[in-house]
């Protein structure tokens, strides 16, 4: 996946949308930019299939070896499906990001939502702030 | 707020794009690159460590000694010289205001006594002398700002500060104990101490003298795989060694004996601030500090709560994933009567109850040589 084509919420997750036969699937991650600042990362709790959850609500915790940070939805619907081996292989998340780094699939409720994200110049901005 | 202090070697932590952060009034490196890497760089070789915040306060005067055994929980008068000492600072009530290292010189010398304290409580000490001084024959003058400390802590530790000086053979320095001598041709001190669980040096010198000893330091600890390491590894270190840390294990709440530091309370032979109430405390401690592995791979944090039988019997005051042992080791401080080692509790963890056992302190020691 190309970070400059996937979109950003505020709180460093990166979404891509993709149309399947019955609407929308958003697949969800955090960015390298998050993944770098939370740096030696030693545990990822993430969500089971079938929980709903609402954009802006949280689905999942990371822990590096100094904190605690929730992960957010950053759009509204069901999860559909969980990168299950990513919990026993955190490097991963270093290697990448994009792919292999993924977290989970939501079937989106509302697509509307996704004009609300940023893309990837406006987050790369964030990031410089 | 006013603006966060800087060390002497604040501008080659900028340089070198350490993460700062704002602790303790001081702006400090909390990882220079990953505090796992550090951390073990450290176990394994030699980490360096900037700790120009930590408070140092000279004392000067024929009564300096028999002024700070008033204020701390042990004998300093009889402490032989050179000898590095730890011990406790108390209220009235016997609860810890900070923990110190205590240096003893010669009766010679210009400065009899060096006390260590925390940077978070070093306003706080400065203040609580102020308002114990007595008549006798004492002064003491903070020389915090004016000096540049580093730790040098690992296995190489030693041989990396051996080139630094001219007039000691650092290894002939015994543990616990310290040393006026020549850094780089100047005027510095030199013990055999540190936070991390290793065998190491912390060193003293003037600010002007500071970056130079640090740029030595960190060029020839990179040819044994060392360099500079951040808070953020010291505290994972100091966590494994169980070294207890101001505002996490020790509070105004607790006294020395509700957190396995009795050893360096001394009733016998001098009269000081709190010895009342601790001779009271000594022998029915309201909580314990004890050690705790968490099963699973979840790091327990700072105040979650350890439960035994669905009761809540204390909260963690730290915890982390111990990059030595690679499993999660968590510190907390509990009530009632201690849990044995091997016993089993739970921490609840944002909610959800996980498994841990009660664990001997401390979770490393370093191999005997």
């Amino acid at each position: 996946m190309n970070p400059e084509t996937l979109l950003y919420a505020e709180s460093h997750e990166w979404l891509h949308a993709e149309d399947d036969a019955v609407g929308k699937v958003a697949t969800i991650g955090i960015s390298a930019f998050a993944i770098e600042e939370l740096a030696d990362i030693v545990f990822i709790n993430l969500p089971d299939v079938g929980t709903e959850v609402n954009a802006g609500q949280e689905f999942g915790e990371i822990e590096s070896v100094k904190a605690v940070s929730d992960l957010y939805a950053p759009v509204s619907g069901e999860i559909i499906e969980v990168n299950s081996s990513l919990p026993d292989n955190l490097e991963t998340l270093n290697q990448s990001a994009y792919v292999e780094g993924w977290m989970i699939k939501i079937r989106m409720r509302d697509e509307s939502e996704l004009a609300k994200l940023m893309d990837f110049a406006a987050y790369q901005k964030q990031c410089e702030q | 707020m006013s603006e966060p202090s800087r060390t002497a070697l604040t501008s080659y932590h900028e340089s070198v794009g350490a993460r700062l952060v704002d602790f303790a009034g001081w702006q400090m490196p909390i990882q220079y690159e990953s505090i796992m890497q550090e951390h073990q760089a450290t176990r394994t070789a030699v980490g360096l460590f900037d700790i120009s915040h930590m408070g140092r306060i000279d004392f000067q005067g024929s009564d300096a000694a028999s002024f700070l055994e008033t204020v701390v929980t042990r004998r300093v008068c009889e402490l032989s010289p050179g000898l590095v000492r730890y011990s406790l600072i108390c209220n009235e009530e016997g609860g810890i205001l900070d923990d110190v290292l205590i240096y003893r010189y010669d009766d010679g010398d210009e400065v009899p006594v060096q006390l260590v304290v925390n940077a978070s409580n070093r306003d706080k000490i400065l203040r609580w002398l102020e308002d114990h001084k007595t008549n006798e024959d004492v002064t003491w003058t903070d020389q915090t700002l004016q000096t540049c400390m580093i730790a040098v802590q690992g296995p190489r530790a030693i041989e990396q500060v051996s080139p630094l000086l001219d007039q000691l053979d650092p290894g002939r320095l015994k543990y616990y104990t310290a040393m006026p001598t020549n850094v780089m041709g100047q005027s510095g001190l030199i013990s055999r101490t540190g936070y991390t669980g290793e065998d190491g040096m912390e060193i003293t010198v003037a600010n002007s003298l500071g970056p130079d000893v640090w740029n030595v330091l960190v060029e020839s600890a990179a040819k044994v795989n060392g360099g500079p390491s951040g808070l953020g590894a010291r505290d994972t270190l100091r966590l494994e060694a169980a070294m207890p840390l101001y505002g996490h294990e020790l509070t105004e709440s607790l006294t020395p004996f509700d957190v396995g530091l009795g050893f360096a309370v001394q009733f016998a032979r001098h009269e000081f601030i709190g010895k009342a109430k601790l001779k009271d405390a000594k022998d029915r401690p309201s909580r314990h500090r004890i050690g705790l592995r968490i099963l699973g791979k979840r790091p327990a944090r700072e105040h979650y709560p350890v439960l035994n039988d669905e009761l809540t019997i204390g909260e963690v005051t730290s915890g982390t994933l111990s990059p030595t042992l690679q499993y999660p080791i968590a510190m907390a401080s509990v009530e009632g009567p201690c849990p044995e080692n091997g016993a089993r509790v739970a921490v609840d963890v944002r909610g959800s109850q996980i498994e841990a056992v009660v664990t001997e302190l401390p979770f490393y020691r370093r191999p005997t040589t």
